[in-house]
């Protein structure tokens, strides 16, 4: 990627944290930390990296995107609204009554969205399953997922890493939202993983980790493992929960769920001009 | 006594008490501890409070396996990931070994509100209530919920606690003589039995007052314990009334509407109404929004008990 394209997709994860917490400030709560955290990742894969097409949401052989960590949905609406998958002002029903815009993903509401979530751990095994379906058609499509750290602890998310090397499903790309928080605290407070890295590793995973804000790095970690034979990849995001606004970020594992007052949005809003 | 009190204030207020009465007790969290209220038992209990991350169904293992050592676990999360994720955890290692663990589901049915249709639970009572062996409860406010605690201490076995952990109207006075396994009368009447559980008993006295006004004498009961079932107090009442109305804020196919059915269908059959939720996922919204669209108002459970009555004659 040149320099211009780099400072492209940087302005454009600014202008996705734009609508983000203009989204969630509107309605005054939401998980706003674990929603700013995965923001680059999804701008990659996104404006630069995935074979779709915003008119055509369920076109045969598409690339697909599988967020797992479901509590991210208004972050992945934002990025849709933007690609042009639906209005931009749908954004403001985020989470009220009758919307189409649920705090947790939902295929059958909204356009893009690939697969419904928000029972963590259950969606990486559902994109192991695209995966896998995408292999017996042989339609040439990737599979990326994101998962988070806490979501990491579910048994399952190693059930379906299990899965997916056995079957050498190397159109698969996952990424961990490597936060380091969660609800209750620190993730090395409530549930160490440990070595991470080494775990993937030891499932049998190309792995690679990289710096989660870092557009030249996302990018270059998922044509390494868009390039690798054999073997599913993980890429690990290390990022920061509520990154960007610093009031957010300096709330710590507060940031998870936590109410926004117009004047914090007006903040945050300038902060990310 | 806990007007604007959050019920899991209270509830984290009680395990202190009775935690630091009993050192048998632990508490277990998947990562919602701050949810349910129970974070700061860490700081006075540090290796009895303690995590398990998310992973609901290990923590469920895990505390079978405390219990085994002969400790009372209380293990927590959301209803969806209490009841629905560790299902089989809670048959086998827990209600089949007849462990002594106690299992808190928070945010029952439509109380999820802006979590939406994944958290929103409609099942939990059902999916649950037909393991042989394990004790549902679920209190109707503050007061009943402390009393109920200490009651679900001292027996010995599986006991799943539906909780509604924000600030609920308050019913009970603490000289509520409360009783795990007897449903509570909480007004007397001839005309029509109002069955109801949680939430949807403050809801059911309210039609209780509307049905007065027009000369319709409801018997309200609190039916605090959907398993095991007080057959006597809901036989008498339904003897007496020939009408039935159950209130709960759960899927009709599966909970209290059905455990009712299925007793009265032996022992005194009569026609009987229902007021839940019609077999259908939930949805993000504000609960009385959802209670108005579900059909979960007092005055739909005027209109159910009208209608009992007429079919009834
Ligand atoms: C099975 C399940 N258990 C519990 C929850 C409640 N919950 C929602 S988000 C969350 C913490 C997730 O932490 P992490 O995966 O690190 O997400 P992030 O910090 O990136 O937002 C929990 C426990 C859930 N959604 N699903």
């Amino acid at each position: 990627m040149n320099e211009n394209e780099i400072k492209q997709l940087e302005l454009k994860s600014k202008h996705v944290r734009r609508l983000i917490i203009d989204e969630i400030g509107k309605l005054g709560v939401g998980h706003i930390g674990g929603c700013l955290s995965p923001v680059e990742a999804l701008v990659v894969l996104y404006y630069k990296v995935m074979n779709i097409d915003p008119k055509n949401p369920d076109m045969e052989g598409r690339d697909r995107f599988v967020l797992s960590k479901g509590h991210a949905g208004p972050a992945l609406y934002a990025v849709l609204a933007d690609k042009g998958y639906f209005d931009i002002s749908m954004l403001d029903t985020l989470n009220r009554p009758e919307t189409n815009l649920p705090s947790h993903c939902d295929m059958l509401k909204t356009r893009g969205i690939d697969m419904t979530t928000g029972s963590l751990g259950q969606g990486i095994s559902c994109a192991v399953g695209m995966a896998k379906a995408s292999k017996i058609l042989k339609d040439n499509a990737y599979i990326y997922c994101m998962i988070g750290d806490g979501e990491s602890q579910e048994g399952q998310v190693w059930e379906a890493a299990m899965a997916a090397a056995h079957f050498k499903l190397d159109n698969l790309i996952a990424f961990t939202d490597y936060n380091k928080l969660q609800i209750d605290g620190t993730v090395d407070e409530v549930m160490s993983l440990l070595n991470v890295e080494e775990k993937w590793k030891a499932f049998g995973w190309n792995v690679y980790s990289v710096d989660g804000h870092d557009i030249n790095e996302i990018y270059n970690a998922l044509l390494k493992s868009k390039e690798t034979k054999g073997k599913p990849s993980m890429i690990i995001l290390n990022t920061i929960k509520g990154k960007g606004v610093s009031f957010i970020e300096n709330m710590g594992a507060g940031n998870h769920n936590t109410k926004i007052s117009n004047e914090q949005r007006i903040a945050a809003l300038k902060e990310l001009e | 006594m806990y007007e604007n009190v959050e019920v899991r204030q209270v509830f984290c207020n009680t395990l202190d008490k009775m935690m630091s009465e009993n050192p048998k007790i632990v508490v277990l969290d998947a990562d919602l501890a701050k949810a349910n209220g129970t974070l700061s038992l860490r700081n006075k209990y540090a290796d009895r409070a303690f995590d398990m991350g998310v992973a609901e169904q290990n923590m469920a293992g895990v505390a079978a396996g405390m219990a085994a050592y002969g400790f009372i676990p209380f293990i927590g999360s959301f209803t969806a990931f209490a009841a629905r994720r560790i299902c089989d955890q809670i048959a086998i290692s827990i209600t089949y070994a007849k462990r002594n663990v106690k299992i808190i589901g928070s945010d029952p049915g439509v109380s999820a509100e802006l979590n939406g249709g994944t958290h929103m639970s409609m099942e939990d009572i059902g999916v649950l209530r037909s393991i042989p062996g394990i004790v549902i409860f679920e209190a109707a406010d503050a007061v009943e919920l402390e009393k109920a605690l200490y009651q679900i201490v001292s027996y010995d076995g599986p006991v799943y606690i539906r909780l509604f952990r924000k600030v609920a109207p308050v019913i009970y006075n603490e000289n509520y003589d409360f009783n795990l396994f007897k449903a509570d009368v909480l007004k007397e009447g001839k005309d029509v039995t109002l069955l109801a559980s949680g939430i949807m008993v403050n809801e059911a006295l309210k039609a209780c007052e509307i049905l007065k006004e027009e000369g319709i004498m409801a018997e309200v009961i609190n039916v605090h314990t959907i398993k095991p079932l007080d057959k006597e107090t809901i036989l008498n009442s339904v003897r007496k009334t020939g009408a039935v109305v159950t209130c709960e804020n759960h899927n009709v196919i599966g909970g209290l509407k059905s455990a009712v059915a299925e007793l009265l269908i032996e022992e005194c059959p009569v026609y009987l109404k229902s007021v839940g939720v019609l077999d259908h996922f939930g949805e993000v919204a504000p609960m009385d929004y959802l209670m108005k669209k579900y059909n979960m108002t007092p005055e739909n459970i005027v209109s159910a008990a009208k209608e009992a009555i007429k079919k009834g004659r």
